[in-house]
């Protein structure tokens, strides 16, 4: 039938308790791959209770709550990014926030901008700088796979061409939610161990 | 090398460089970038430090040169606009009002009076999120964190309505020769206008109180990285670095273009001290002035077609032009050469960057200052890595 000839007789009326609480989205902020968490019943959280669970779970259930990023502004990806960090789009949500000056304090390198030929040694250096586990988000066209200078005779095709990428964030330059976007995807690897 | 390090001809010379008596110092080079959070992208600095005095400063630039120019000659006449956009990142429409406006020269086109007005607004938009972009970072470079937020807060809504005119939060291609690309949408003036008010208010009651009550603000920059006026012209400044220190220059009123000439409410805003806090004060009173301007360009926005009918297939005709805008850091200009004939692209179009220019003066500024001030002179001159660079 086409949706024109629908008639208001087919329409299911809105439960609230079964349309709404039940079939609520399942939202991948939680980081944990679009499970949603289950409520035992019974159950309630006090001094006395004991959670199995393995050390690789705990460590990377801990790592991907607060992935701190190497604030590395290169070109315009920047400006967003400090957009992404500012008071309207509040990266601190997803505990990203903390945007660190050293490599030696960072977690995430965000790759956000043109990567040269002459940058991309220094790119390269400050991964390396970073300690282990890092990851690296490249930040729009130009860092995913050198965007619209794709013929410069100056730029990197892509920033996975000097370090491994995790993630693609793509847009010239991707608007402040797709970043956050980014983020959280990130997050989700982190915690599968990624 | 960079500048010469005699004084110049000045009121204001650099401090001189005094050994410290009974100290055993020796010079050290410390380098400054190309990824530290204050030089406001990949700039690299290789300062000669004896003590906290810097000796001298070497800038290293071309961490973000991408080529543009040569970009320019590869694409068509429309599509090098969109190239434009990414030199000065931060105030993308007066690169593309500077783009256009050189094939315009060249091929002598009447713009309808309404895609001027429009060009206007859109510039004064930009010019405020550029200022905004500025006052935030230098907050953060003399130690306020909290601006930051606040001046996100209003660059966003700036942001937003550029969304609403063309689709995009930058980069925005919305220019074209012989006008715009889009027609405000409907109910966006008066959108614009309330804007406008909140945005007035806030530089009134926020950003004067955040940063002029600021006790340390006020000690980092009255007095820091003065520049005579003498010193500014030799060193071919412009924009607000030149107006603070007290030379009236202003491309809007001394090499008119569009409609600014028949603009009442524009006033170009000078200082005469010439430090970093006078180049605030400039750039706070530009902010102001440039609500003023869109105010009256509302008023008085005539009705008609947003862009003028050069056909299908347009090329631009044999000939060449120096196009120049007032841009947010001084004066963006494009001399563009079209060969004309079946071409699609320009022969050559060479772009003017404020910022490199502005950049220049850096050397001279820090000789002989404390290493501390080194970040507060260089926030002060407003570069954008992507405008030095190109």
């Amino acid at each position: 039938m086409a949706i024109d000839q629908k008639t208001p007789t087919d329409v299911h009326p809105i439960d609230f308790e079964e349309d709404v609480v039940q079939r609520r989205p399942i939202t991948t902020q939680t980081g944990m791959g679009g499970h949603e968490p289950r409520m035992i019943a019974g159950v309630t959280a006090s001094d006395d209770n004991i959670v199995f669970t393995t050390v690789n779970m705990l460590v990377n259930w801990a790592r991907s709550r607060s992935p701190w990023p190497l604030g590395y502004g290169l070109a315009c990806c920047a400006i967003e990014m400090m957009a992404t960090a500012a008071s309207h789009h509040d990266l601190a949500r997803f505990g990203a926030e903390v945007f660190r000056s050293s490599p030696r304090q960072a977690d995430v390198m965000i790759v956000a901008g043109t990567v040269t030929h002459k940058m991309a040694p220094r790119l390269r250096r400050l991964y390396e700088q970073m300690p282990e586990p890092k990851w690296v988000i490249a930040m729009g066209n130009c860092a995913s796979s050198g965007g619209e200078f794709w013929d410069s005779y100056a730029t990197l095709q892509g920033v996975d061409t000097v370090v491994p990428v995790d993630v693609y964030v793509p847009g010239c330059p991707p608007r402040p939610e797709a970043l956050t976007e980014g983020v959280l995807r990130l997050r989700e690897k982190i915690f599968k161990g990624g | 090398m960079p500048a010469p390090a005699e004084p110049l001809s000045s009121d204001l010379k650099p401090p001189v460089i005094e050994s410290d008596e009974g100290l055993e110092t020796e010079e050290l080079i410390l380098n400054m970038g190309p990824q530290h959070p204050s030089t406001h992208g990949v700039l690299r600095l290789v300062l000669k430090l004896q003590g906290e005095k810097v000796i001298e400063c070497i800038p290293v630039m071309g961490y973000l040169h991408r080529g543009l120019e040569k970009i320019f000659e590869w694409r068509t006449f429309q599509g090098g606009i969109r190239y434009a956009d990414q030199a000065d990142y931060v105030s993308n429409m007066l690169n593309e009002h500077c783009y256009a406006g050189a094939m315009e020269a060249i091929a002598n086109i009447e713009i309808p009076r309404r895609a001027e007005y429009i060009r206007v607004i859109a510039d004064e938009l930009s010019r405020c999120a550029s200022h905004l972009i500025w006052l935030g970072t230098y907050g953060l470079d003399v130690g306020a964190t909290t601006p930051l937020l606040y001046c996100f807060r209003d660059r966003e809504e700036i942001l937003d309505m550029f969304e609403e005119l063309c689709g995009s939060r930058m980069n925005f291609n919305y220019f074209r020769p012989g006008g715009v690309l889009y027609d405000f949408p409907p109910g966006m003036l008066s959108k614009l206008e309330r804007f406008l008010d909140r945005f007035a208010e806030h530089i009134e009651r926020d950003y004067v109180e955040l940063f002029e009550t600021n006790e340390i603000f006020l000690e980092r920059t009255i007095g820091v990285g003065g520049i005579p006026a003498d010193v500014a012209k030799q060193y071919g400044l412009t924009g607000p670095i030149l107006r603070a220190s007290g030379v009236d220059w202003d491309l809007r009123k001394d090499r008119p273009y569009s409609i600014y000439p028949e603009l009442k409410s524009f006033a170009s805003v000078t200082s005469v001290e010439g430090d970093a806090y006078a180049r605030y004060k400039v750039r706070l009173g530009e902010m102001r002035a440039s609500v003023e301007i869109i105010r009256e360009c509302i008023a008085n926005i005539p009705g008609g077609a947003v862009r003028a009918r050069l056909g299908h297939v347009w090329k631009c005709p044999k000939g060449e032009a120096y196009y120049t805008v007032e841009g947010a850091k001084g004066e963006v200009g494009i001399y563009m050469i079209s060969s004309g004939g079946s071409a699609p692209n320009p022969f050559r179009a060479k772009m003017r960057g404020p910022s490199f220019n502005n950049l220049q003066i850096l050397p001279w500024l820090l000789q002989g200052r404390l290493v501390a001030d080194a970040v507060a002179i260089l926030g002060s001159i407003d570069i954008v890595l992507g405008d030095v660079d190109r």
